[in-house]
Formats: C-alpha cells, sequence, structure tokens
C-alpha cells in the first residue's frame, strides 16, 4: 500500500519518504482452550498499512474488528501472530524500548497519589531526566493543553475531559516519535469530545506529532484525520482508506462544510460495506464479538 | 423515576462527608462510655454486693449506701468491682509500701511494653513487606510459601511463646521475636493483594515507557497498595501489643505490662481493681499505638480521594 501523503493535510509531512509506521502482512489470533478444543479467533488478517511522519490516522470499525488490538501491536502492548511491523525503521519492540511511543488510553490512568505535575513527570522520571528538565518540561506541556493552573490539584479534582488532557500532556512529555491513542474521548459526551477535537487538532499542529487514533466514532475520524482507514469485523480486515482532504486548520465551521458531510458519508457507506460484519456485530454476534476482544484484552494483560 | 431522582437526591449531601464531623463524633464517643457505666452500674444497682463509700476498705464497720434486692455472682464487686473504685485504685501504691501509684507504674508499663511492641511491629512490617513483593513478582514461590504463612498463624502463641523463649533466652529479644510473629502476617497478606491493587491498564501504561520492574514497583505497585499497607498496619499495630504482653509472661520481663497483669492476677481476690486497671491500661495502650498508625496513614494518603474513610 502506498502513502499518499495528503496535501494541505501535513504541515510537515511531504519530506518523508520512509513511513514512520508500517505495517507489514500483519494476522492476530487468538487461541483460548475451550471445552472439547482450542478454538480460534481471527483478530485481525492481512493488515498492511503505512503512516507518514507528521499524519493524523484513524482507525474506525465496529466492535471487534481489531482496530485495538491493532494500536496494541504497534505499540508493542501485543504481538501480532503473523507479519511485521516496523516503526522509525526498527521493530515495534526495539521502538517501544527507545521510548519512541506516548500512548493515550480511553481512561485517563492517572495516579491518584501524585498531582497533575507529578503524573506528567512520571515517564520523565522512568526517562532519567534532571528535576529542573523535568518540572520545566512538564509545566510546558500542562500550558499546552492549558491546565497551566492545575499543577498542584490532584486528578480526581479535576472533570473527565481535563484529566484526558492531563494524560495527554503526559503522553507528548518526553517527545515520543508517534502518538497512539485508543478512543480517547470514548468516554466523554458529545460537547466534551468536540472541545478536545480541536484541542488535540491544535496540539498535533503545534507539535508536528505522528498519531494513530482508534476511534467508534464517524465525526470525530473525519475531522481529526489525514486518512481514515476503516476496517472490517472477523476477521479484522482493512475494507477501505479514505484520504480526508478537509483544508486545515479545522475549526468548528469544518463541521458544517459540504466536503465534511461528503466524507462522513463516504466513511458511513465504507463502514456499511464492510456490511456482514458490521450488522452481525451489531445484532447477535455483537456480544460476542466484544466479549472476545475483552478476553483477547485480558489475555494480554 | 421520581423516587430515582429522590434517592439519588438523598445521597448527594451525604457522600461530601464521609465522617462524621468532630464535633458529633466526640459526642459520640462521651455517649458510649456513659452506656457503658449506666449498664454496668445498673447491673450491680440489681444485683451487686451492697453499696460502700467509694475506696474504702471492706470490713464489719463499713457504712452501707446501697443493698442491692439480687445477689448475682456476676455482678459482686470481686467479679465486677465498682468503677469508681477501678479509677480510685490508679492512684494507689502499685504494691504495699511502694512510692508510685498504679497509675505510673501501668504508664511506665505501657511504655516499656510499647517499645518491644513497636520494634516487632517494625520488623513484622518490614518481613512482610518483603515477603509479599517477593510472592507478587513469583507465582511459584507465591504457591510454595504462603501456606506456610498461613498455617504460622494457627499454631497458639501460647504454644510458640516458651519455645521462643528458650531459643533466643529470657530477654526482650523474645518479646521482639513473638511481636514480630504476629505482625508479618497481616502484612504480608494484604500486601499480597495490595501490590497488585493497581489499574491493570496503569501497567500498559509502564509497558509503553518501557520501565524496570523497579520503577513499576516504585512509581505504581507500592503507592497503588498503601491503603492496603495502612489497613494491615492498623491490624499489626494491636496485634504486636498482644503479641509483646504475651510474650513477656514466659519471657521473664519484668518490667513490662505482661508482668503486670500476670502479678495483679495472682492477687485478685485482694484487689481485684488493680486488673482492672491494668486492662484498661493495656486498651489505651493498643488505642494509642492504633492512633499512631491512623494519623500516619493520614499523612501519607491525604490526597487521594475516600483518604478520609476508616
Amino acid at each position: 500500500m502506498t502513502t499518499p501523503t495528503t496535501p494541505a493535510a501535513t504541515p510537515t509531512s511531504p519530506s518523508a519518504a520512509q513511513p514512520i509506521v508500517s505495517i507489514a502482512a500483519v494476522d492476530k489470533q487468538f487461541s483460548r482452550g475451550d471445552r472439547g478444543g482450542r478454538a480460534i479467533t481471527k483478530a485481525l488478517e492481512g493488515i498492511d498499512l503505512d503512516v507518514a511522519q507528521g499524519e493524523f490516522v484513524s482507525l474506525i470499525g465496529p466492535s471487534g474488528c481489531g482496530k485495538s488490538t491493532l494500536l496494541r501491536i504497534v505499540g508493542d502492548l501485543t504481538s501480532p501472530t503473523r507479519g511485521t511491523v516496523r516503526v522509525n525503521g526498527k521493530p515495534a519492540n526495539q521502538a517501544r524500548r527507545d521510548r519512541d511511543y506516548g500512548m493515550v488510553f480511553q481512561a485517563p490512568v492517572l495516579f491518584d497519589w501524585r498531582t497533575v505535575e507529578d503524573n506528567v513527570k512520571l515517564p520523565l522520571e522512568i526517562l532519567g531526566y534532571d528535576d529542573a528538565r523535568r518540572t520545566a518540561r512538564a509545566r510546558e506541556m500542562l500550558e499546552l493543553v492549558e491546565l497551566g493552573e492545575f499543577l498542584r490539584h490532584h486528578p480526581y479534582q479535576l472533570s473527565g475531559g481535563m484529566q484526558q488532557r492531563v494524560a495527554i500532556a503526559r503522553a507528548l512529555a518526553f517527545e515520543p516519535a508517534i502518538l497512539l491513542m485508543d478512543e480517547p474521548f470514548g468516554a466523554l459526551d458529545e460537547m466534551t469530545r468536540e472541545r478536545m477535537n480541536g484541542e488535540v487538532l491544535r496540539i498535533w499542529q503545534k507539535t508536528g506529532t505522528t498519531v494513530l487514533f482508534v476511534t467508534h466514532s464517524i465525526p470525530e475520524a473525519v475531522f481529526l484525520s489525514s486518512r481514515v482507514v476503516v476496517m472490517s469485523a472477523r476477521p479484522g480486515r482493512i475494507t477501505k482508506v479514505i484520504d480526508v482532504d478537509l483544508p486545515r486548520p479545522r475549526t468548528d465551521e469544518t463541521r458544517e462544510t459540504r466536503r465534511y458531510f461528503e466524507l462522513v458519508t463516504d466513511v458511513r457507506e465504507a463502514l456499511r460495506a464492510g456490511g456482514a460484519a458490521l450488522d452481525d456485530s451489531e445484532t447477535v454476534g455483537g456480544a460476542a464479538a466484544s466479549v472476545d476482544r475483552t478476553m483477547a484484552e485480558g489475555a494480554v494483560g | 423515576m421520581a423516587t430515582a431522582t429522590a434517592t439519588r437526591g438523598g445521597l448527594v449531601p451525604a457522600s461530601p462527608g464521609r465522617t462524621a464531623p468532630r464535633g458529633r463524633r466526640i459526642i459520640a464517643a462521651i455517649l458510649v462510655v456513659l452506656v457503658v457505666f449506666v449498664v454496668w452500674e445498673g447491673v450491680k444497682f440489681l444485683g451487686g454486693t451492697p453499696w460502700r463509700a467509694p475506696g474504702s476498705v471492706p470490713g464489719p464497720n463499713n457504712v452501707i449506701l446501697w443493698n442491692p434486692p439480687f445477689r448475682w455472682a456476676f455482678a459482686n464487686d470481686l467479679n465486677l468491682p465498682h468503677i469508681w473504685n477501678i479509677l480510685l485504685v490508679f492512684l494507689e501504691p502499685w504494691q504495699r509500701g511502694a512510692d508510685r501509684n498504679v497509675a505510673q507504674f501501668l504508664f511506665d508499663a505501657a511504655l516499656y511494653t510499647w517499645r518491644e511492641a513497636a520494634l516487632g511491629f517494625a520488623l513484622g512490617a518490614g518481613i512482610g513487606l518483603v515477603l509479599a513483593t517477593v510472592f507478587v513478582h513469583s507465582r511459584l514461590l507465591e504457591r510454595a510459601l504462603v501456606p506456610y504463612v498461613v498455617a504460622s498463624q494457627t499454631v497458639p502463641i501460647i504454644a510458640l511463646a516458651p519455645m521462643i523463649t528458650y531459643a533466643f533466652g529470657g530477654n526482650v529479644a523474645s518479646v521482639v521475636v513473638i511481636a514480630t510473629y504476629l505482625t508479618f502476617f497481616p502484612v504480608t497478606i494484604a500486601m499480597i493483594r495490595g501490590l497488585r491493587s493497581f489499574d491493570p491498564r496503569a501497567l500498559e501504561l509502564m509497558r509503553s515507557y518501557a520501565a524496570s520492574r523497579q520503577d513499576t514497583y516504585w512509581k505504581l505497585r507500592l503507592p497503588a497498595s498503601l491503603p492496603y499497607f495502612f489497613t494491615a498496619l492498623k491490624i499489626a499495630a494491636t496485634a504486636s501489643i498482644v503479641g509483646a504482653i504475651i510474650g513477656e509472661g514466659p519471657g521473664g520481663i519484668a518490667n513490662g505490662l505482661g508482668r503486670v497483669i500476670i502479678t495483679y492476677n495472682q492477687y485478685y481476690i485482694t484487689g481485684p481493681e488493680k486488673l482492672w486497671a491494668a486492662i484498661i491500661a493495656s486498651g489505651i495502650l493498643g488505642v494509642a499505638f492504633y492512633l499512631i498508625v491512623r494519623a500516619a496513614e493520614v499523612l501519607v494518603v491525604r490526597g487521594r480521594p475516600g483518604a478520609a474513610e476508616g
């Protein structure tokens, strides 16, 4: 698969000949011992995807399509059954050891016992930054997510959206090569989610980082991305990659443009074309698919 | 719908202040003491020995202030002395002709016992923490050794104390060992749980930073376990005092509460109030140690949600 560099989209991309993330022929199977035999779930099959430096790529698909699993494979939180993932020209495992990843999960996963500032400092402590640099960097990041006044607060004193911004500040604090976001705004209400979308775009443009973003939300995927990768379930496959040519910077007005609606429709139709899998997951198989996913996640952790 | 709203509305004002305000807690504590007093003396009023003037030595010339209608054995002055006589005995010489009174004597004895207990407590907490740390990092060792940790606590300490005294000699060391023995167990069991009580996603976060085991332990496992740690320490604080008191008997320690209790036990017939005074002193010591641990807990885990509980 080639990397279609989206023209107006990425501030720094065109020079990147070599993709920052390169996923080739990745399969992922979960096997679990059932009564009377082994059941094999094909979570992912034949995934090929390249992501260029500075791109914002969303993975979208029905529950159980393996989009979170794919993200976790890229982040080396689980390994593929077959195929290779290279990040910055290195195997994913090496990239993780080199601290190339900033992770943001659906839950903020902040440490209760640390203040907001100390939460952002956590990766910097592990990476061995000295004290002065940690403080400077943490404050800079919290300014970036507009939480400069909340340094001394504890996480539970903040709203869900603010907590997720702290998590983003923490993920970006050590300037990772790529930001992996797994449904980061899935738990937020629609209003907060739209505001956070704007925030993320602002931060992405300011830092020029590469983002791989998993979401359930079609509008979110279209609004944020340079490219939307549409997946179908069982086995998890990429069914379509849609270039989002909306001009940047994108604002609230972008959401009301014609082109935006067309793209939302394109993504929706692509999801529907994934067809049987989508219907399936929303009726009888839906529960099973999410159980599969939970078990898969459990097996990894 | 209306009921649901009403229920939720009812919960909201209750949740912010999880603990009752200080004033109400003090009033509640005073009330409890009052109730105990009324029940205790009420029973004696109905079925105790004839009431004499407080502090008077029983004899033929006593003025009888009140003659209870019944005679219940459990409520006589030997089994259930008057509360005011227990309080007055604190001011009497701790033994015939002694300079110091019972209060001073018990205070010194309690302090002595507390030092032994505190040493055992610290050692036990340390051993418990180390064991739990080993167990959460090795399923094999956990499976192999935890049954023995549990079995260790099913052996009555009364049976073990003389053996420990024999092994370590009749000195403070054996008392400390017994206190340690009773302390390490709650800490071990609670911390096996506590060191695994972190959010599993936090472990993935640490993995994404390629954090070392040490970093994961010091920055995630241990801080996440602190509420468990302090719960265990509060149990261990009282257990260590019991251990020290029991250990002083076979250990032959003359200065602690254990010895005092044994002595006053022997003279119970002539002065039951003194044993009651020693029991009260043991109780106060236990509560005091508990409160010290509680204060440490408040300092350490403050700022966390729910830190005000318990």
